[in-house]
């Protein structure tokens, strides 16, 4: 909402400045987003008359012009203006004048005196219009300072209204306001009724009559639509953001902005018999103002006559029952809709206007007639014509209604944390013209028709709260109970978790949970994706399942910025459709762990070779992450990854993620450079703990023993040590693989596998004798279950 | 000077040329080996009368002391050297960069949602989590916004395709009701339910993109519910929280009228630091208010009885501002070169 200053002080004039003002409405809840200045700043501009207007001698462009400023003399200036001719009324700034960024003094142009500078709009902060010279009305009078004839001391509020606070989408409403705020009167316009000239009526009915209670309408014949609107309606309207159109359009805007009642204007020799508010039909069509058809859905709320429908109720009038510059007759309507009729609709097709937006926050239903006569007497006093008789069709059972409202004093003490008295409290709420009873222990509130948003008591609490100022009440420290929080130590923190990973020299980022569709399909095999209904953009218009594309992304962006070596982690949603999921239901969305690297596993530095980091880096850094917890790793495919260089990840037998190098096809298509390795883990492993259990330490020797296994490369590890683990007798406490070696003595299809056995008892000291056997258990079982050989 | 004072003498002056540990051994030898010069001596005592001999011994011995001192002397001068010219051969360029992995770090939004959690558990607050695509019921209904209410418009909302009744959420809010229903389904049965203590940080989405919004965003969301929970603890938790996040005094703190359907009274607060580049602007953080009877009883909880205060601010904003950080799509771009300032 965004109105003139002077208009508000129209009404109510309070003794403050402008910032003052804008703090007021601000503390108020009506926040002030913007106060704009109506023009420059600058002095000593007056109306000039241009008498007349030669070519300069020496410049093409420049004219030569008299021009009468009130002075007594005519003044000569030069001007560049291409519109600038005899008998035109411009602005002109006199020597002394100062204009935005400077002053204007005698000068010489080419030769030529010139005694002042004429100007455009632009150069009196105005607009940016700058083509031609800012015309002002034939009839302004001669020498009048520049700032008076425009009204230029001035500035226009721009509001950001709430949809709650429908009653302040006017001036009267803003002003109504103000003067509560401030016990100040409020002057209203002059709503006198209209003496009917004529008899001319025409007939109104209500088939809808929730959706629309109360209907007010006139004829209004003989009107001169071409008249002109006058100077201090345009410069109302303009700075109120609404273009100036034609006399009775403008008066119709004019009423709805200052009353808050929107109006509409049909040309009356255009409707056919009874005008109806009812509910639109199938198969029903409208053009509408704005040169579009819609085809309406049956239960939209249209006004309509014998033949046709009219317009859309409370949302956009028709462009065929529309008034235009021939119009000599008219039909005015002033109607109240229920808001519930209104909500929505206009979103649903796809458009609003300036009265659907306060149609459907909800328009004072005492307004309509009032405004109608306002209307009325503006168009009489502008246009011409005679009114006939105001005829008003009302289903006073469909008004809405204004039930009193209990408020509990003790109630809204104890809400608002403050102490203040019952007879303050009625006072406050007498301020903004609610009517306050007192009843036993508590009051019974009854709001006027244009409050909306009094219906519960809260709502009179938040009013309590408001009147009596926010600031006002105070900010104590809080008391509580004091229990502490759970601290399981089966749990780690996110954040410690992501510390570890930091550590390690991952960079966290965060990228958009939508992705486009093409990375979804490729890093994850996913053809059937979650699909957004209205993205933002069309590379963003699918829910991630994986925040593997994301990382991928970040590495390219930063691959562009010449920052090769990435390492990053992001831990964040992903969602994939579930016909289990839950908590919404056939959605699962779990919180995961994405890193990738790429390029150097170690910053560039002397003294270590460059090598790129590879699958078992990451491995590490994971088995790291979830130490003491020991992961587990098979060989598994993945849409995304190299098929020879990836594994699915399980942790306590449940598959947790997967790791791997980004398949050499993505990197080509993707121009990823050297292949990054990624990996992606599910964060509630992440987050579990094992609380550590004790067992005692031996203080007895320990017995070490290595042992190479030569088996076929298609050995895998894991499988062979768990299988060693297993077989091992109680002495041994652990097998370490420490070397793996391919070449020179072993064949070329076989792997050398070294393992450490350590072997300890708790009690005694080990005899050879038994840690051979261990040994020879071990081999004994690497031979029966994996071919394996022990290395001579 | 007898012969004894020579022998001391001289042997000092060979253990002084030695060079180094073998030399010193050689010449070691040459006095108290086998066939060294007190050796020597001592066995010429044989030859001396009884009650000369305890004189003469004494002597020798005290000679043989003092060479042996000598020796020892020079053994350590040598192993002095020698420790000396290794560590000066040692000797490193300690100017040279440390080699090893470096540091990642957190993302500076991280490092404010870290901070906000810290400070709230301070005073009792727990963390909750929602889910993000959420019911079209709880990120709207269930927050007294129900269909067709003018506050729908306020936030432009991702939905998804061929779904009707879910979407993206639009604020982390739906999560208070959640976190109210998992408490009453805990608590419901006792005479005093515990108070619901909670703040909820989350991504959250809206249709909107240019420097100062992001279709996805933070939130952090707060809700405290008690039997006597009030307007003035809710400025009481902001003002203390706000004042520790920026670390000063240094800061106005305004709370100001204003509209949430799910909460009565609301207000939006303000911040504006009293020095620096920002002096004296109003910079809008958060929304809050007292909880909505109606989010109350959607969550299981008497209004009548108990009373609730909600707040949602953006932790974004807060990065920006308590680093001076001005464009916000730099939080969502990943480069690193302004992310790896956060470390």
């Amino acid at each position: 909402m965004q109105f003139s200053e002077q208009w508000l002080r129209h009404f109510v004039d309070p003794r403050m400045d402008s910032e003052a003002l804008g703090q007021l409405l601000t503390m108020a809840g009506l926040e002030v987003e913007e106060m704009n200045a109506v023009g420059g700043v600058f002095t000593s501009v007056v109306v000039g008359h241009i008498l007349s207007t030669e070519k300069h001698p020496d410049a093409d462009r420049l004219k030569v012009c008299q021009v009468d400023a009130g002075l007594d003399a005519p003044l000569q200036i030069v001007c560049g203006a291409p519109n600038a001719e005899a008998g035109m009324k411009v602005p002109c700034a006199v020597v002394g004048a100062q204009l935005p960024g400077f002053e204007i003094k005698k000068a010489k142009l080419r030769g030529v005196a010139s005694h002042g500078m004429l100007c455009s709009a632009r150069e009196l902060g105005l607009s940016d219009e700058h083509a031609g010279l800012h015309v002002l009305p034939a009839d302004a009078p001669v020498g009048q300072d520049v700032r008076t004839l425009l009204g230029l001391d001035d500035t226009v509020f721009v509001i950001k209204l709430t949809p709650n606070r429908a009653d302040c989408l006017s001036l009267v409403g803003v002003a109504r306001e103000v003067a509560a705020l401030l016990d100040l009167p409020l002057n209203l316009p002059d709503l006198t009724p209209v003496v009917p000239a004529i008899d001319d009526i025409r007939p109104i009915v209500l088939d809808a009559p929730a959706a629309c209670p109360r209907f007010c309408g006139r004829v209004i014949r003989g009107v001169d639509a071409r008249a002109k609107t006058p100077e201090w309606m345009v410069r109302r309207l303009e700075r109120s953001g609404i273009r100036a159109i034609s006399a009775l359009v403008d008066i119709t805007n004019y009423v709805m902005l200052e009353l808050g009642q929107p109006l509409h204007a049909y040309d009356n020799d255009r409707l056919d018999g009874t005008v109806r508010a009812r509910l639109a039909q199938p198969g029903e069509q409208l053009l509408l103002l704005n040169e579009q058809t819609i085809d309406l859905d049956a239960g939209t709320l249209v006004i309509a006559d014998d033949a046709r429908v009219l317009g859309m109720a409370g949302i956009m009038g028709g462009e065929e029952s529309g008034i235009s510059l021939d119009t000599r007759d008219m039909f005015l309507e002033a109607a109240f809709f229920a808001p519930e009729a209104i909500a929505g609709r206009a979103r649903e097709y796809g458009f609003g206007s300036d009265a659907s937006h306060r149609f459907e926050r909800g328009v004072d239903f005492d307004l309509s007639p009032k405004a109608l006569e306002r209307a009325t007497a503006l168009i009489l006093e502008i246009c011409g014509g005679q009114a006939g008789p105001a005829v008003q069709a009302e289903s006073a059972e469909h008004l809405p209604a204004r039930p009193a409202v209990t408020l509990r004093p003790a109630r809204a003490r104890r809400v608002l944390g403050i102490d203040l008295s019952d007879e303050a409290m009625a006072n406050l709420l007498a301020r903004v013209h609610l009517d306050v009873e007192r009843d036993g222990d508590t009051f019974r509130v009854t709001p006027p028709s244009y409050r909306f948003d009094i219906e519960i008591e809260e709502d009179l609490v938040e009013e309590l709260a408001r009147l009596h100022g926010y600031d006002n009440i105070p900010a104590p420290a809080p008391t509580g109970h004091l229990a502490m929080l759970d601290r399981p130590e089966d749990r780690r923190d996110l954040w410690q978790v992501k510390r570890m990973v930091a550590d390690r020299e991952y960079q966290e980022v965060v990228t958009y949970a939508f992705i486009e569709e093409a990375w979804e399909r490729d890093f994850c095999g996913n053809t059937q994706p979650i699909r957004l209904a209205n993205p933002i953009a069309s590379q963003m218009n699918v829910m991630r399942s994986s925040l593997i594309p994301g990382l991928i992304g970040t590495l390219l962006t930063n691959r562009k910025r010449q920052n090769p070596r990435v390492r990053i982690f992001e831990t964040g949603r992903c969602f994939r459709i579930d016909p289990a999921g839950q908590p919404v239901a056939g959605y699962d969305q779990p919180v995961r762990l994405g890193l990738l690297a790429a390029s150097g596993v170690a910053p560039e530095q002397w003294g270590v070779a460059q090598r790129n980091v590879d699958f078992y880096d990451l491995k590490g850094d994971l088995e790291a992450l979830f130490a003491p917890r020991v992961l587990s790793f098979e060989a598994a495919e993945h849409p995304a990854l190299h098929p020879g260089r990836s594994a699915r990840i399980l942790c306590e037998g449940r598959a947790i993620g997967f790791l791997g190098e980004i398949h050499p096809k993505w990197v080509q298509n993707y121009e990823l450079g050297t292949a990054p390795v990624v990996c992606e883990v599910d964060t509630q492993a992440l987050l579990a703990a094992d609380l550590p259990v004790y067992s005692a330490i031996s203080r007895q020797p320990a017995v070490v023993r290595d042992m190479a296994l030569v088996v076929a490369n298609s050995v895998a590890a894991m499988p062979l040590m768990a299988a060693l683990k297993q077989a091992a007798p109680a002495i041994v406490r652990d097998v370490q693989l420490f070397d793996v070696y391919q070449g020179k003595g072993v064949d070329p299809d076989k792997k050398s596998l070294a393992f450490r056995v350590l072997m300890q008892d708790t009690q005694r000291t080990l005899e050879d004798a038994e840690v051979d056997a261990a040994v020879a258990a071990l081999v004994q079982c690497a031979q029966a279950q994996f071919n394996a050989a022990l290395r001579g | 000077m007898n012969d004894l004072d020579s022998l001391v003498a001289q042997a000092s002056a060979d253990f002084a040329n030695a060079a180094d540990a073998a030399q010193l051994d050689v010449a070691k030898s040459r006095y108290l080996g086998k066939g060294g010069a007190i050796t020597l001596q001592m066995k010429t005592l044989g030859q001396l009368a009884p009650d000369e001999r305890r004189a003469a011994g004494a002597r020798i011995n005290a000679a043989k002391d003092l060479i042996e001192a000598a020796l020892d002397a020079r053994r350590e001068a040598i192993r002095d050297a020698a420790l000396a010219r290794q560590l000066s051969a040692e000797a490193l360029d300690v100017t040279l960069p440390g080699r090893g992995m470096g540091k990642g770090g957190l993302h500076p939004v991280s490092r404010t949602l870290e901070r906000i959690e810290a400070l709230f558990r301070s005073i009792g607050f727990e963390v909750a989590d929602g889910p993000e695509i959420e019911t079209d019921f709880l990120n709207f209904t269930a927050l007294n916004t129900p269909e067709n209410h003018p506050a729908r418009s306020m936030h432009d909302t991702f939905y998804l395709e061929g779904a009707e009744d879910v979407l993206l959420r639009t604020h982390t809010s739906p999560v208070q009701v959640r976190t109210m229903l998992d408490h009453v389904a805990r608590y419901g049965d006792r005479e005093h339910m515990p108070e619901i203590r909670v703040i909820i940080p989350g991504r959250v989405y809206r249709v909107d993109s240019d420097a100062t919004h992001s279709p996805m965003f933070h939130q952090v969301e707060g809700l405290w519910v008690g039997e006597s929970i009030s307007f003035a603890d809710l400025k009481g938790v902001i003002a203390d929280f706000l004042r520790k996040f920026f670390e000063t005094d240094d800061l106005q703190v305004r709370f100001r009228p204003s509209f949430f359907p799910f909460t009565e009274p609301s207000a939006e607060i303000d911040v504006a630091f009293m020095h620096g580049e920002m002096k004296g602007r109003w910079l809008e953080i958060a929304g809050c208010g007292m909880v909505h009877p109606n989010v109350l009883r959607h969550g299981g909880i008497d209004p009548e009885r108990y009373t609730g205060f909600a707040f949602g601010m953006g932790p974004d904003r807060l990065t920006m501002l308590r680093y001076g950080i001005n464009d916000l799509r730099l939080f969502f771009e990943g480069d690193l070169r302004f992310l790896g300032q956060f470390r």
